[in-house]
C-alpha cells in the first residue's frame, strides 16, 4: 500500500500543466482531489512518472454560471459545488444526485471534472453528464475542443480525452422552465458504488433516461412519457440493450429489473417535480 | 462521579466513564504502529500469491536483494531453515509454515519477505521479486474437496479431510426411530470476518549473544500459541518475549492470526541482523489474515406432533481453509458442550468433519462457531413450526430448558450455569412490543407488504475450557497427548511506597474498557475510589504472570478476569487488614476498608489512611506484627474447577458460563428493489451480574452491528479457481452507522454461580443469535424454506420478481455465475480489406508487434508460438505482463484458434479466443471473435467489479486497431488482441 515512486509538479498555472501532458503523455496523471488516483497508486495499480496537481491553479477553480449552464472548473471540488445555496434551483437532479457520491469526507476532496476523467461506470456525475446532455471542455497545446458528454465516455474508464489533454471544466445545463428532473439509486449501502443509478429529464410529455452502474459507461435515451403506454416497452428494450453483467453485489437480472421498475419510477416522480 | 460512594454502594454495576476514553477520543491512543522502535529498525513488506493453488517452480531473490536501501529477502527456504512447522492441533500428516514453501495454497499466502530501510523501499523490492508459477486445480467448496478426485491441498495428508469424528450422546438412533416426524435443514454458512480498524503489526528483534526474539505485536491471545510461536522459532519459552502494546484497535478475535507473522517476522529480522517492524495494510489484511470458517450443515431433529425435540443428529463439514493453524479446528468444538443450544435434548448424534481448501487460514473471529451452530439450529426450530403448523414461539418454549433445572449438564457435557429463559423469553416479547409487531405484519400483509417476525434463542458461552479442542482427538489420543483443561486466569495487585495500588492482569483488550471496569472491582474491594487504581493491561510474557489462557477471547474478561482481579485485591485485603488490626488494636475480621481508609467495625473514629497502611511493608517492615508477612504484591491464579477435560465418553463442559439470549427480529422487505428494512430489532440477554451496563450495552451493540454485517453485507468470496473476490472495502461490505439500526436491549439477569462476580460474557452473543434471526425474518417475510447469508437483494429478488423473458433477437449466452472470473465475450468487425490480407497480418506477429505499442521483448519460439512482455491498461490502471501464446486449428483464410497466459505483478489471465473471417463482399472482412478467459491475482481480487468492462474495453481498442491497420493506417494489431484476450487490463 505504498505507490512506486513518481516526480510530483504543483502547477501553479494552465499552460504549466499543459506543458507536462504534453512532454509526457500517457505517462503523467493529473492530481486533483485524489480519491480515486492515490488508491491506485497506493495499490500499484496505476505507476504514472508524474502527477501534476491542479489544484493551486486559479484558473481551475471557479464555477461560472452563463444562464444555461454550468460551467465547473477542474479544481472544484464536489463538496463546494454541493454547497452553492442556488443549487437545487438551478439544476435540481444536481442537487439531488451530489450526496449520493461516496461520502461527505470523499466529497470534500474529490473534484466534479476528477469523477468526469475517471470515468467509472457507476459514478453519479458522469451520468448526470450525459442525462443533462452536458459537455466536456478539453485543452492541449494544441487545440482547445468541446465534446458531448454522450460521446466522451467511450468504455470502461475510457474517454475521448487523449494522453496530452486536461478536462479543464465540464459544463452542466441548468434546469428549463417546464421540465422535471428525478435521480435515484440502489446501492448496497449508504455511499457504495450504485448497482443502478437513474436520473430522468421529463419535458413536454417525453422522457430521458440516464442509467449508471449498468452497462461500461452511463448511458442516457430518450423515452416515452410517463402516461405513455408504450413507456413499459421502451424501459424494457433499454434493459436489455446495457447488456448488464453479474458480479458480486448483483446479478444482471437484478439489474434489468431495477432499470425497469426504477427508471419508471424516477421517470414517473421526474413528471411529478416540473418546475 | 461521587466520592462519596462506599463499598456498600459499590462502584461494580455503574456505568462509570471510562478511564480509557480521553485518549481515545483525543487520538491519544498507544498502538503498536505509534509506539517507538528501536534505532535502526527496518521494515518488511510481503509478496503474497496470487494463485489459490500453485505450485511454485522457481523464485529469483536477486535483483530484489541488490535494489535501493534492501537488506535482506527471504523466501520459503530462507524461512524454513530458520524455523520449524507451526504445530497443528489435530494427528495428521501435515506441515504448516508461516510463508509458503514450495506450493502456494490460497491467495495472498506469504511467498516472499523483503526488508528494507523504510516500507516504500521494501515494496519496490517486491516488485522486483520474479516467481514462476504453475497453476494447479484450486478446490475452493468444502464438499467438493472431499470428492475423491479434488485437487489435494497437502499430499502428505493423502486427501483433504484433515479430521473425521463421530459422536454418540444418549440414545439418538431410539429416539430418531420412535419419533412422530423427522425434520431436517441443510445449511452452509458463508465465510466473514471481523475486520478491526487497526490491522496485524509486529515488531521483532532477535538477541545473537542470548539466541532470544524480543517481539512486540497486536496479538489478543490466547498465550497457548506462545508455545506454538517458540517451538516454531526454535527457543525454549524464556528467550521469547513476547509484549503487547497498551491499546489495540480492534480484534475481536481476528489478532489470534498475528501470531503465524510473528514467526516469520522474527525469522526476517533474525536474517537482517536488525529490529524489524510490519504493519499489515487493509488488503493484506483483508487476503489473509484469518476470517471465521464457512460450515455445510445438515441437522436432522426427532420431533414429537407437539413440536418437542427428541433428538438431534449433526452432520458438519468445517472449510478451515489452506492450513490447519493453531488453534483450529477450534471454531468446530468450541460449541461442542452446547450442541442443543437453549433446549433441552437428551439424545445427540455429531459427526465433525475438517476439510482444508484453497481459502484462507480460519481462526477467532467474534462468535467464534456460535453463527455457525445456531444458524441451522434456529432455521431447523422454524422449519418444525412452519412444518408442524405451531407457532415459532411455541415451538421455542416447549423447547427450552425449564427454569428449575439449572445448573443443566447438557446431552454434550457442559453445564449451563444458571438462567430462567422462559421467563427471558417472556419478558423480552413483552417489553419488546412484540405484540405490536405482530399487528404490524398483519396490517402489512393485508395491503400486499412483505413483512416478517423472526426468533432466535440461544445460549452464549464464555470461558473456553483450554482442554475443549482435544475433543477433536479420540479417547486414546487424549490419553496418550495428556490431559488438558482449565482457563487459568491471573491478576497481580501491587502497593508502592506511596500506598498507591496497581493491578495487572494478562488480557490484552481491544477498547472494551477493562481498566474502567477492573479499578471498579478493586476499588469496592479496598474501599477506594477507581481513580485510586491504576490498571495496567499490557502484556510481557517475560515479566507478568500469565497462563495459557491469557488474553482476550471467548468472552472471559467479565465472568474471568474481573474475577480474578477481584480474588486477588480481596486477598490483599486480608493480608493488608492483619497489619490493620494490629494498629488499631481489633481483631482482623473487624477491620473496614472504605473511603479510603480503614477503620475498626465498631469505632470508626480508630482509623488510618488506607495508603498508610499500604505503604508501611515498604517502610517499615520491621514494624509489622509478627503474625503478618509483608504486603507489597499479590498474583492471583483462579481456574474455575467446572472445566474438566473431555470424559472418556467424549462430554466436555466447553464452557464455564452460558448466557442467554433470545432475539425478536421484525423486516419489511421492499417488493421493488427486495432490499431488507429491519423494522425493530429486540435483543433479550442473561448475562449473569452486569459490571458496567454501559460497556454492557457497547458490547451488544457491536456485536449486533457485527452480526448485521454477516446477515446482509459481508461475505469472503472466493471464486473457483481459488481466486480472493472481496479483497477491498469496496467489495466486502462491512455495515456503517448508516445501515445499522439501534436495537432494544433488554436485560434479564440471573447470576452465575460458578465465577467469582457472577458475572457471564456479553460481547459475542448477538454474533451467534442476530444472523439466523434475521434470517428467520426475511425468511417469515418471504415464506422461505432456505436462506443464505448474506441476504443479498438480488438473491431475495429471485423470489419477488416474475419470469423475465430474453427479447427475440438477443438469444441467451454463456454469462459467468456471480462470483465467479470467468468472462465470456464475443463480437466482430467489418474491414475494409481481403481476408488474406487480415490473415497474414494474424499469422505475423513480428510485424504486428512492430506497430502496437505496449508489446516489448517478443520472442517467436515457433511459427505457432511465442513469448512477449506487453504492458496493457484502463484509465490509469497499467501493468506489465509475461505472456506466452500458442496457435492452434489454423484454417487459413478462414480461423484460427488462440490459446495462451501472463501473468504479471496485477494479476493472470488464461484464455482461449476463436478467430473467424468472412469475407462479407470482396475486400471486405468481417472478424469475428468469441473468447473465454479466466482472470486472476491482484486485479481480480480489488478491481473485481470492473473486470469484464475493462476486458471489453481492450478488447475493443484491439478491433479499432486492427481495423486502421488493415485500412492502412497507422496503428493496430493483432498483438493487441491478443493481449485482450489474456490478463486484465484496466
Amino acid at each position: 500500500m505504498k505507490p512506486a515512486p513518481f516526480d510530483y509538479v504543483r502547477a501553479s498555472d494552465g499552460a504549466e500543466v499543459l506543458d507536462v501532458l504534453h512532454r509526457q503523455g500517457a505517462d503523467a496523471r493529473i492530481l486533483a482531489g485524489g480519491q480515486s488516483l492515490l488508491p491506485m497508486l497506493n495499490m500499484r495499480l496505476a505507476r504514472p512518472a508524474v502527477l501534476v496537481d491542479i489544484m493551486h491553479v486559479p484558473s481551475l477553480q471557479s464555477i461560472a454560471d452563463d444562464g444555461t449552464a454550468l460551467r465547473i472548473g477542474a479544481a472544484v471540488r464536489q463538496a463546494e459545488l454541493e454547497a452553492r445555496p442556488d443549487l437545487a434551483r438551478r439544476q435540481k437532479l444536481l442537487a439531488a444526485a451530489l450526496p449520493w457520491i461516496g461520502h461527505a469526507q470523499t466529497r470534500s476532496r474529490g473534484t466534479v471534472c476528477g469523477s468526469v476523467a475517471h470515468a467509472d461506470p457507476s459514478a453519479e456525475l458522469p451520468l448526470l453528464l450525459v442525462a443533462l446532455g452536458g459537455t466536456v471542455h478539453l485543452r492541449s497545446r494544441r487545440r482547445h475542443r468541446a465534446v458531448e458528454a454522450g460521446a466522451f465516455f467511450t468504455g470502461m474508464m475510457a474517454t475521448d480525452r487523449a494522453d496530452d489533454e486536461l478536462i479543464e471544466a465540464v459544463s452542466i445545463p441548468t434546469a428549463r422552465p417546464g421540465a422535471g428532473y428525478a435521480f435515484r439509486e440502489i446501492g448496497r449501502r449508504h455511499g457504495d458504488f450504485a448497482i443502478v443509478a437513474c436520473a430522468a429529464v421529463v419535458e413536454n410529455g417525453r422522457a430521458r433516461l440516464g442509467i449508471g452502474g449498468v452497462a461500461d459507461r452511463p448511458v442516457a435515451q430518450d423515452m416515452p412519457g410517463p402516461d405513455d403506454e408504450a413507456l413499459d416497452e421502451a424501459l424494457d428494450a433499454f434493459a436489455w440493450a446495457l447488456e448488464a453483467r453479474d458480479d458480486l453485489h448483483a446479478t444482471a437480472r437484478y439489474r434489468r429489473e431495477l432499470v425497469r421498475r426504477l427508471g419508471r419510477a424516477t421517470i414517473e416522480e421526474a413528471a411529478r417535480c416540473r418546475a | 462521579m461521587g466520592a462519596d460512594v462506599t463499598a456498600e454502594t459499590g462502584w461494580v454495576g455503574r456505568s462509570l466513564p471510562r478511564v480509557e476514553d480521553a485518549a481515545l477520543l483525543r487520538g491519544a491512543g498507544r498502538y503498536i504502529d505509534d509506539l517507538g522502535t528501536p534505532a535502526g529498525t527496518l521494515h518488511a513488506a510481503i509478496l503474497r500469491s496470487p494463485h489459490g493453488h500453485a505450485a511454485i517452480e522457481a523464485i529469483e531473490l536477486a535483483a530484489a536483494r541488490a535494489a535501493p536501501g534492501v537488506v535482506a529477502v527471504l523466501a520459503g527456504a530462507e524461512i524454513a531453515a530458520l524455523t520449524a512447522s507451526l504445530v497443528v492441533g489435530v494427528k495428521a500428516p501435515m506441515e504448516c509454515w508461516p510463508i509458503a514453501i514450495d506450493r502456494v495454497r490460497y491467495m495472498g499466502e506469504p511467498v516472499a519477505v523483503a526488508v528494507a530501510r523504510d516500507r516504500y523501499l521494501a515494496e519496490d523490492a517486491l516488485d522486483l521479486i520474479e516467481v514462476r508459477y504453475r497453476p494447479l486445480p484450486a478446490v475452493t467448496d468444502p464438499l467438493a474437496a472431499l470428492a475423491d478426485d479434488a485437487p489435494v491441498l497437502h499430499p502428505t495428508l493423502g486427501g483433504n479431510l484433515a479430521s473425521d469424528r463421530r459422536f454418540s450422546y444418549g440414545e439418538p438412533d431410539a429416539a430418531f426411530a420412535e419419533a412422530a416426524v423427522k425434520i431436517s435443514v441443510e445449511t452452509r454458512y458463508p465465510r466473514n470476518a471481523c475486520t478491526p480498524i487497526e490491522t496485524y503489526g509486529v515488531v521483532a528483534e532477535y538477541d545473537p549473544g542470548l539466541d532470544a526474539y524480543d517481539v512486540l505485536a497486536n496479538f489478543q491471545g490466547p498465550f497457548s500459541l506462545h508455545a506454538v510461536m517458540a517451538r516454531a522459532l526454535k527457543v525454549p519459552g524464556n528467550r521469547l518475549r513476547l509484549r503487547t502494546p497498551p491499546e489495540s484497535g480492534g480484534s475481536f478475535g481476528v489478532k489470534q492470526g498475528v501470531f503465524a507473522y510473528v514467526v516469520l517476522i522474527a525469522a526476517a529480522a533474525r536474517t537482517a541482523g536488525a529490529p524489524v517492524k510490519w504493519v499489515e495494510d487493509r488488503l493484506e489484511h483483508l487476503a489473509a489474515s484469518v476470517c471465521a470458517t464457512n460450515r455445510v450443515t445438515r441437522l436432522d431433529a426427532a420431533v414429537s406432533a407437539e413440536g418437542k425435540i427428541l433428538a438431534l443428529a449433526w452432520d458438519q463439514i468445517e472449510d478451515c481453509g489452506a492450513h490447519l493453524r493453531a488453534p483450529e479446528p477450534a471454531t468446530l468444538y468450541r460449541m461442542h458442550g452446547n450442541m442443543t443450544g437453549a433446549y433441552d435434548i437428551r439424545h445427540v448424534s455429531i459427526r465433525n468433519r475438517v476439510v482444508l481448501t484453497n481459502k484462507m487460514p480460519t481462526g477467532l473471529n467474534r462468535g467464534f462457531g456460535g453463527p455457525q451452530v445456531y444458524f441451522p439450529l434456529e432455521r431447523l426450530v422454524q422449519q418444525i413450526a412452519v412444518q408442524l403448523g405451531i407457532d415459532p414461539l411455541e415451538v421455542i418454549r416447549r423447547n427450552l430448558v425449564p427454569a428449575d433445572a439449572f445448573p443443566y449438564r447438557t446431552a454434550t457435557g457442559a453445564i449451563l450455569d444458571s438462567g430462567d429463559y422462559r421467563a427471558a423469553t417472556d419478558a423480552a416479547l413483552r417489553q419488546g412490543g412484540h405484540a405490536e409487531l405482530v399487528a404490524r405484519r398483519a396490517q402489512a400483509r393485508a395491503e400486499g407488504r412483505l413483512y416478517g417476525i423472526g426468533y432466535a434463542a440461544v445460549v452464549e458461552p464464555s470461558v473456553s475450557n483450554m482442554g475443549y479442542i482435544t475433543a477433536v482427538l479420540t479417547p486414546a489420543e487424549r490419553r496418550r497427548a495428556g490431559p488438558k483443561n482449565g482457563a487459568q486466569a491471573t491478576a497481580t495487585i501491587a502497593l508502592d511506597p506511596l500506598g498507591s495500588v496497581s493491578l495487572h492482569v494478562a488480557s490484552a483488550p481491544q477498547g472494551q474498557g477493562h481498566r474502567t471496569v477492573l479499578a471498579q472491582v478493586a476499588a469496592d474491594v479496598l474501599g477506594l475510589r477507581p481513580q485510586d487504581i491504576r490498571v495496567i493491561t499490557e502484556i510481557d510474557t517475560a515479566r507478568d504472570a500469565w497462563s495459557i489462557a491469557s488474553g482476550n477471547y471467548s468472552s472471559r474478561f467479565a465472568p474471568a478476569v474481573a474475577g480474578a482481579a477481584h480474588l486477588a485485591a480481596t486477598r490483599l485485603r486480608e493480608r493488608l487488614a492483619r497489619i490493620a488490626a494490629a494498629q488499631l488494636n481489633v481483631p482482623a475480621d473487624e477491620v473496614v476498608f472504605a473511603e479510603r481508609r480503614v477503620r475498626a467495625r465498631d469505632n470508626p473514629d480508630n482509623s488510618l489512611p488506607f495508603a498508610r497502611l499500604a505503604a508501611a511493608s515498604h517502610w517499615a517492615p520491621g514494624t509489622l506484627p509478627a503474625d503478618a508477612e509483608a504486603v507489597i504484591r499479590e498474583t492471583v491464579f483462579w481456574t474455575p474447577p467446572e472445566l474438566t477435560a473431555p470424559t472418556e465418553a467424549d462430554e466436555v463442559n466447553s464452557s464455564l458460563c452460558h448466557g442467554f439470549i433470545f432475539d425478536i427480529c421484525a423486516v419489511e422487505v421492499d417488493r421493488v428493489t427486495a432490499e431488507v428494512r429491519i423494522d425493530r430489532y429486540v435483543t433479550m440477554h442473561d448475562c449473569g451480574r452486569v459490571l458496567h451496563p454501559g460497556m454492557v450495552a457497547g458490547q451488544v451493540t457491536g456485536g449486533f452491528a457485527h452480526a448485521l454485517g454477516a446477515a446482509l453485507y459481508e461475505e469472503h468470496a472466493y471464486g473457483p479457481d481459488g481466486s480472493f473476490l472481496s479483497g477491498t472495502l469496496a467489495d466486502y461490505l462491512v455495515p456503517t452507522a448508516m445501515e445499522v439500526p439501534e436495537p432494544v436491549i433488554l436485560h434479564h439477569e440471573t447470576v452465575s454461580p460458578f465465577t467469582p462476580l457472577g458475572a457471564k460474557g456479553v460481547g459475542e452473543g448477538n454474533c451467534m443469535s442476530t444472523p439466523v434471526c434475521v434470517a428467520n425474518a426475511v425468511a417469515d417475510a418471504l415464506g422461505l424454506a432456505d436462506v443464505t447469508l448474506p441476504l443479498l437483494p438480488a438473491r431475495l429478488a429471485e423470489h419477488l420478481f416474475a419470469a423475465e423473458t430474453s427479447p427475440p433477437d438477443r438469444p441467451a449466452r454463456p454469462v459467468a455465475k456471480p462470483g465467479e472470473r470467468q468472462l465470456f465475450g464475443e463480437g466482430s468487425a467489418t474491414v475494409e480489406a481481403p481476408r488474406e490480407k487480415i490473415w497474414a497480418m494474424l499469422l505475423d506477429p513480428d510485424t504486428l508487434a512492430a506497430v502496437v505499442p505496449g508489446a516489448h521483448g517478443i520472442e517467436k519460439l515457433s511459427p505457432t508460438n511465442f513469448r512477449a512482455d506487453v504492458t496493457l491498461g484502463i484509465g490509469p490502471v497499467k501493468g506489465r505482463y509475461r505472456a506466452e501464446i500458442s496457435l492452434s486449428d489454423l484454417r487459413p483464410p478462414k480461423a484460427v484458434t488462440l490459446t495462451g497466459g501472463a501473468e504479471g505483478g496485477l494479476g493472470f489471465g488464461r484464455g482461449t479466443g476463436h478467430v473467424t473471417l468472412t469475407e462479407e463482399a470482396p475486400g471486405r472482412t468481417v472478424v469475428a471473435y468469441c473468447y473465454e478467459a479466466a482472470i486472476g491475482g491482484k486485479v481480480a481480487s480489488i478491481g473485481g467489479r470492473l473486470l469484464d468492462g475493462a476486458a471489453r474495453v481492450v478488447i475493443g481498442q484491439f478491433f479499432q486497431a486492427l481495423a486502421t491497420q488493415a485500412g492502412g493506417g497507422r496503428r493496430g494489431g493483432f498483438f493487441a488482441w491478443l493481449r485482450s484476450l489474456l490478463p486484465w487490463g484496466g
